[in-house]
């Protein structure tokens, strides 16, 4: 059959039948928006691995004049600062790990002006009084996953309030955008169910309401390929549409809610970019126009037996 | 042109085989009436031709080709070397007289200018030559059979089955149909027609093959349509 030809037939079939083509459209649009957000935090999560794994270290906090860890307190209860020789001690022992790689050390007034540049603009910032952050050492491990050594060897030892692992932090993070990707993944399948079951149904309907058409096809010997086409490329169309506006959405969502309100707010991550709207644009048209061809083929097979 | 040797249809969940037994031939170029009751296997028969149904046992031969072992991918390609004519004219009520014969050759791959000359041409031969706009419900039974016919013998095909193609028409028009299929079988084409019309059967005297019980009880070259009715 002629190309012409064919696409009169899928145009027309899709007019005929508008009422679930649009039904089609809207449900892989959500689909599609759904699965592409989850594939956005998935990038998201992997951005912010990438920065902030390289960035974060073990901290070793110190005592202060208003510590209340126990390996804080002197004799007369009350919390001592760390003293000069029990920071080169700890700095000494630091160094002679072997598993550790770098130290360095964050006084007081660094600690506060890393803290303002993190949250400049907001009211935290100028609520903190400087000298109120402790003093610590920052140790970067070669293996991060060594952290128990560092924390078993520091933590509780006298000048020494508390032995943190970041990453631990970030990966509580992480587990949570994780499990929200994970929810919104299984909400997007939810939908290509739906959207699997409506262009199966929207074919069955188009297939009976041009069983005349196919019936006269069968008869003047028309290939199977050619009756079929029509009713495939009218749902890989269908599909295709609510794709390609998903993908829309995505964009302005990346244009507006990341590039104008978070990104200007949380300064010190970064985001996802461009390419991964791209990437999640194209990946939500290829898997809706695969569902939307296998959905026909096998509703096809049925109820358009040659 | 076509053979059925020992072919027996068996519909599921029917206990009397639709057809039983029937070994027949057909040559190139003959004209053959199928009669009998209603029931006696005429349709049955036909469909197997077509290949919409397959015999529960023996083997039909259709242009040469073993239907049982006819893979499903070819079978668009035997469908194109027929013409198929039913009762109810199987028009597209949507598209006018042109268009549905038209569409018979663009669904088959035709090119437009193929469909262009070929379509005004078999419209002239079945006596439609001036109606090409008009839609079906704006033509006589006898015009839309025509239609169909036009549709039927576009591609110009070997093999032409009618299914009572008479069957709602009144005798002056089906004498103007059956005056078409004759012409068109001069021009070389077989033609099976399956009819309960037995003025027609009377006057045409072609072959006729009777059918009782899906078995053949007759089979007479120029014969009438019978005696037991």
């Amino acid at each position: 059959m002629r190309a012409t030809v064919v696409m009169s037939e899928v145009g027309k079939g899709l007019r005929r039948n508008l009422g679930l083509t649009v039904a089609v459209v809207l449900t892989v649009l959500v689909a599609g928006v759904l699965g592409g957000l989850s594939f956005l935090l998935r990038e998201q999560v992997s951005v912010m691995k990438d920065y902030w794994y390289d960035k974060v270290e073990v901290s070793i906090y110190l005592c202060g004049t208003d510590s209340v860890a126990a390996s804080c307190l002197g004799p007369n209860g009350q919390a001592q600062a760390v003293t000069q020789a029990q920071k080169d001690q700890i700095l000494a022992d630091l160094q002679s790990l072997p598993q550790v790689k770098t130290v360095y050390y964050e006084s007081k007034a660094e600690a506060y002006q890393h803290f303002e540049q993190q949250f400049k603009g907001t009211s935290i910032a100028q609520n903190a009084p400087p000298d109120s952050l402790p003093e610590s050492f920052r140790v970067k491990l070669k293996n991060p996953q060594d952290f128990a050594v560092v924390h078993d060897a520091f933590t509780g030892r006298s000048g020494v309030e508390e032995v943190q692992d970041e990453r631990a932090l970030l990966d509580k993070l992480f587990a949570a955008l994780n499990g929200i990707q994970v929810g919104g993944l299984v909400i997007a399948l939810i939908m290509v169910v739906a959207a699997l079951l409506l262009i199966a149904n929207t074919i069955r309907v188009a297939a009976f309401t041009r069983r005349r058409e196919t019936g006269i096809m069968r008869l003047v010997g028309a290939s199977n390929l050619s009756i079929q086409l029509p009713f495939l490329l009218e749902s890989v169309i269908a599909a295709v549409m609510g794709a390609l506006l998903s993908w829309g959405l995505l964009t302005a969502f990346k244009a507006w809610l990341i590039d104008r309100i978070l990104a200007p707010n949380f300064q010190f991550t970064p985001f996802f970019g461009w390419n991964s709207v791209v990437k999640a644009g194209i990946l939500v048209v290829v898997v809706s126009m695969v569902i939307a061809a296998l959905a026909s083929m096998v509703t096809l097979r049925r109820y358009l037996r040659v | 042109m076509i053979r059925f040797d020992n072919v027996t249809k068996l519909y599921p969940s029917q206990v009397r085989p639709a057809v039983d037994d029937v070994t027949l031939e057909i040559d190139k170029g003959e004209f053959v009436f199928l009669v009998g009751a209603s029931g006696s296997g005429k349709s049955t028969l036909l469909r197997m031709m077509l290949r919409e149904e397959r015999p529960t046992g023996g083997s039909v031969h259709v242009l040469g080709k073993d239907l049982n072992r006819l893979s499903g991918w070819k079978v668009p390609a035997l469908r194109r070397q027929m013409g198929t004519v039913f009762q109810d004219f199987r028009l597209l009520p949507n598209k006018t007289v042109f268009e549905n014969v038209a569409f018979a050759l663009e669904v088959i791959g035709k090119p437009r200018h193929t469909i262009a000359q070929v379509v005004p041409e078999v419209l002239e031969l079945v006596g439609l030559a001036g109606k090409e706009t008009r839609r079906p419900d704006e033509l006589s039974g006898g015009e839309q059979q025509r239609v169909a016919i036009a549709r039927a013998f576009a591609n110009r095909p070997l093999l032409l089955i009618a299914d009572e193609p008479t069957g709602n028409l009144d005798p002056s028009t089906s004498v103007g149909i059956m005056r078409l299929l004759d012409r068109i079988n001069r021009t070389g084409t077989t033609v099976v027609m399956a009819t309960h019309d037995a003025a027609i059967v009377d006057q045409m005297r072609k072959r006729v093959i009777e059918l009782e019980g899906g078995h053949v009880v007759r089979d007479q070259s120029r014969g009438v349509y019978g005696y037991s009715r």
